[in-house]
């Protein structure tokens, strides 16, 4: 945050931070306990997603603007793992 | 790079966004904990989180402004709106061929629907 910023913005990105990280943490239950193979995938997927959430706060909140691009970077690699694991389940390999 | 200035009414519009941004993402994570099964949980998260982290980018987006880290935002949002339904049907598709059970009487495919020819 640049010191001239309003007050209140700064709240809402660490409210917006600290709503983020409790999410992840909660999502972290279904990775545990998710029945099947593709719940656990969904579980880390909602979890890339915050975290992608959580990069563009940081990002705000610390000035760091770069954060951003690794909000994307997590974005993308997120879904190259999401498509390379259901590959996985139903080919039985990832490389043919 | 720091931002310029932020005068009251972008720091209310980005202060809107992440509000948005936060109640999807909470919308997305109890659906993924409460609803029954995988596909249920995939309808819930995949349209929310998408629609949450989107939200905190457009936030980024309008905080740095039209160029440097404000256009990775909008790049970002395009990305997020093309991989989410792709990933989303990916991984549906692999557990309809795991052979993951649907919640209560649904069927799939269609039993009543004269049968079609799946391509593979």
């Amino acid at each position: 945050m640049a010191s001239s910023d309003p007050a209140f913005l700064a709240l809402a990105v660490q409210a917006g931070l600290v709503i983020a990280s409790g999410l992840t943490l909660l999502a972290g239950y279904r990775v545990i306990r998710g029945p099947t193979t593709p719940d656990r995938v969904v579980a880390l997927d909602t979890i890339g997603t915050n975290v992608v959430a959580i990069a563009v706060l940081f990002a705000l909140q610390t000035g760091f603007a770069s954060f951003v691009l690794v909000g994307l970077v997590l974005a993308i690699i997120g879904f190259i793992s999401t498509i390379t694991v259901a590959n996985y389940v139903t080919e039985g390999d990832i490389i043919r | 790079m720091t931002a310029a200035e932020v005068g009251l009414l972008r720091a209310v519009v980005v202060t809107a966004l992440i509000a948005v941004g936060s109640f999807f993402l909470f919308v997305g994570t109890v659906g993924l904990l409460r609803l029954p099964e995988v596909y249920n949980r995939l309808h819930a998260t995949s349209k929310a989180t998408t629609i949450g982290a989107a939200s905190m980018f457009l936030a980024g987006f309008v905080y740095y402004g039209p160029g440097g880290q404000g256009l990775t935002s909008l790049v970002g949002i395009l990305f997020l709106f093309l991989t989410a339904p792709t990933g989303g049907h990916v991984i549906a598709r692999a557990a309809q061929r795991m052979g993951v059970e649907f919640y209560g009487r649904a069927e799939w495919p269609d039993p009543m629907e004269p049968a079609e020819a799946e391509d593979d």
